[in-house]
């Protein structure tokens, strides 16, 4: 591994952590669009600081870069404020008038005579090769500040994020904090316009963001999760156009943070796309189960000992025809009912469970009936719906705030209750 | 004579775009735009490579097609992964352009295609993109090609006046009438592609976003009725455009650039007039407002 390629990689690291960190404030306050004018808006700074100064260091351009990037913030406000413009076209208008400012620059610079002019395009779209160990103080210079301010700030800040009205409310100076997020947001974005440029930067913004709040639901997990997704894909894009050097750094690097969030948003757990399909799928199998089981009591309440076929069920009740036979068919594999030629019963497991779903159901019924003084012929339909989801400890917690009752509303046994001790 | 053509094609250009903006503006979708403006980019280069020339039809079908994925995409984000709807556009976009990117570079030599012209486009070389036809010259193709994308834009707006109208204000009403808000959503966006990449050679990617929003907007500020601000629109495209072309040849720079420049100072004049003339307007009703209430209680 040569210098170069190590000043590369560490760079870029700290370019993804930087802008993830910020990002994350801009995700939680729905702002993350804002992130992609500001970077777009850097380029008449950069064009015009070396307009000024006819250097290129990012030394000399960052600054010009900060004051674009806060000029644009501001304009933003002061059209949405000032106006009935909407906040997404103002920030379009922004991103596109000052994007295209730079460009006349950019290509006026171009045309005119000025040395060492080559490269400075590189700003477009990043160009992390040419990173430079002087460039790597300056972007653990802003790490460091962008760390030691969060840090700083963390519970004020995260206040703000989570809910701005309250934080004004309870004396939060919103202003000054505000313009604490908008220079920490310039200052992210003009380090990180160095390695994938202007176009692209939005994503080093807003991806790592968005991923890391399907882990987690604490600020500080999602910092560090957003800063761990932004290191990453730096480091890999930098492998890539290493391994392949005619492959662009900065798109590679946005590639491989899309494709990590795209998985995370299909398979993280709990949050993502799929566990939510499997947790309705489940819950919609465990809802069939228990209704085909309380139905089949039902009967066995009325007229003890029979079978029945699916067609006799379905008389009963209403079942869509194939979710009803997968169920039949699922319960018989779990041994709760016992078929005998496509006719089914309750067997000795599924009676005892089928006794708990109508155990919770008129519990349910006389616990509205007696407590909340709803007629006993209006609460059925809500029994029917939270009798699926009452768990033990409520379960035991309706026993005994209704001291083990026998019957419920409708003058039902209230099934499997045992009498309290005295 | 190549001024006119150069002149006469940013008109076309931010006329087209203006008029679909405004509807843009109106939804609360500009920076969808801004989306399928960059999005398309993958499209093109793959048509490019499948049809091994600049073929029109096929890059518009490749272009097209990524701009209503681009929809989808933003549309699945935001309604299945529950993305908040601001990143699940920069996700999207972001994504799709980087994949454009990477397929430029891979294919430098196939694609006759630069990252610059992605990024600002060359309406400079438009009067030497001549349409031949039985060996004579018909003027330069964008022309053609942008002027038939006007009359296409002029026909949907008279001819689903009421729909876009309604489905834009008020998509709650408009579905309670029984109107397909979806359907003209995805014509709106699919009208919006295809002026996107027939622009792009013209205007480039993002600069397409300046004459989608700014003029629009500037129409919008001043305009209380829809069709106000579209004649505002068309009207503030073609200065932008003109003023846009005589400030780049000054200042020796790009032209697409100057005309969204033109644009962004159109809309500061705009901005600022409107709001004086609010606040004499204001002065002058609060004055009248203080003076009836002074006389009205004498007896």
């Amino acid at each position: 591994m040569n210098s170069n390629l190590l000043w590369v990689l560490v760079g870029c690291a700290l370019i993804g952590a930087g802008a993830s960190l910020v990002g994350s404030f801009a995700y939680l306050r729905k702002k993350s669009l804002v992130g992609d004018a500001v970077a777009h808006a850097l380029l008449p700074g950069v064009a015009l600081s070396f307009l000024i100064f006819e250097e290129k260091s990012l030394w000399v351009l960052f600054p010009g870069a900060l004051i674009a990037g806060w000029l644009s913030l501001l304009s933003i406000e002061g059209i949405t404020r000032y106006s009935k413009i909407k906040s997404d076209t103002a920030i379009a208008i922004v991103l596109s008038v000052f994007f295209a400012v730079g460009i006349v620059l950019l290509t006026h610079i171009q045309q005119g005579n000025y040395g060492n002019q080559s490269g400075l395009d590189s700003f477009l779209f990043g160009k992390a090769a040419a990173m430079l160990p002087r460039d790597i103080s300056l972007f653990i210079t802003v790490d460091l500040v962008l760390i030691a301010a969060i840090w700083l700030f963390y519970p004020y800040l995260k206040l703000y994020s989570f809910d701005e009205a309250f934080a004004r409310s309870v004396g939060l100076p919103a202003k000054r904090l505000e313009f604490l997020i908008s220079t920490l947001t310039v200052l992210a974005i003009a380090t990180g316009i160095q390695a994938v440029g202007v176009v692209l930067m939005a994503a080093l913004i807003i991806t790592p963001a968005a991923a890391a709040r399907f882990y987690t639901k604490r600020l500080s997990s999602m910092l560090g999760l957003a800063m761990a997704f932004g290191v990453v894909s730096g480091v890999g894009g930098v492998f890539i156009s290493y391994l392949a050097p005619s492959m662009p750094t900065g798109p590679w690097i946005v590639v491989l943070l899309s494709f990590m969030a795209i998985f995370t948003f299909i398979f993280a757990p709990h949050r993502g796309v799929y566990q939510r399909y499997m947790s309705q799928v489940r819950h919609r199998r465990k809802m069939n189960d228990e209704n085909v089981l309380k139905l089949l009591y039902h009967l066995d309440e009325a007229n003890p000992g029979l079978n029945y076929s699916s067609t006799d069920l379905s008389a009963k009740r209403y079942f869509e025809s194939g979710p009803l036979q997968e169920t039949l068919k699922r319960l018989s594999q779990n041994g709760l009912l016992k078929s005998i030629n496509s006719r089914y019963k309750l067997s000795e497991t599924g009676h005892h469970e089928a006794m708990r779903v109508v155990r919770l159901h008129r519990l349910w019924e006389l616990y509205l009936n007696v407590r909340m003084n709803i007629a006993d012929d209006h609460v059925h339909n809500d029994a029917e719906a939270i009798e699926h989801i009452i768990t033990p400890e409520l379960e035991e917690a309706l026993l005994k705030e209704l001291g083990y009752p026998a019957l419920d509303p409708h003058s039902s046994i209230i099934p499997g209750v045992k009498p309290a001790l005295p | 004579m190549n001024d006119f053509w150069i002149i006469l094609t940013g008109v076309l250009v931010a006329v087209n775009c203006g008029l679909l903006g405004a509807f843009l503006i109106l939804r609360k979708m500009s920076m969808v735009g801004d989306a399928i403006s960059h999005a398309v980019l993958p499209g093109i280069v793959i048509a490019y490579l499948v049809a091994d020339s600049r073929n029109g039809v096929v890059m518009l079908i490749g272009a097209a097609g990524f701009g209503l994925l681009t929809t989808f995409l933003i549309e699945w984000f935001y309604k299945r992964a529950r993305i908040q709807a601001d990143a699940s556009i920069g996700i999207t976009f972001t994504w799709l352009f980087a994949i454009g990117v990477i397929l430029v570079s891979a294919f430098t030599g196939n694609v006759d295609l630069d990252q610059e012209c992605v990024l600002y486009g060359d309406i400079a070389y438009v009067p030497f993109d001549l349409l031949f036809w039985n060996d004579q010259t018909f003027g330069p193709t964008p022309i053609w090609l942008q002027s038939g994308n006007l009359i296409l834009i002029l026909a949907t707006i008279f001819i689903g006046y009421r729909g876009l109208f309604i489905t834009s204000f008020d998509p709650g009403f408009a579905t309670g009438l029984g109107i397909r808000t979806g359907a003209w959503h995805y014509a709106l966006m699919g009208a919006v592609s295809l002026t996107v990449v027939l622009s792009f050679n013209a205007v480039g990617a993002i600069l397409v976003v300046a004459f989608l929003v700014v003029p629009p907007a500037a129409a919008y500020l001043i305009s209380k009725k829809l069709p106000t601000l579209l004649w505002l629109t068309v009207l503030f495209g073609i200065l932008s455009a003109v003023s846009g072309f005589y400030l780049a040849v000054w200042w020796q720079a790009s032209i697409s650039g100057s005309m969204a420049v033109a644009a962004g100072f159109l809309f500061l004049v705009v901005f600022i007039l409107s709001k004086l003339i609010n606040v004499r307007h204001k002065k002058h009703e609060s004055i009248r407002f203080s003076e009836s209430h002074i006389i009205a209680p004498t007896p």
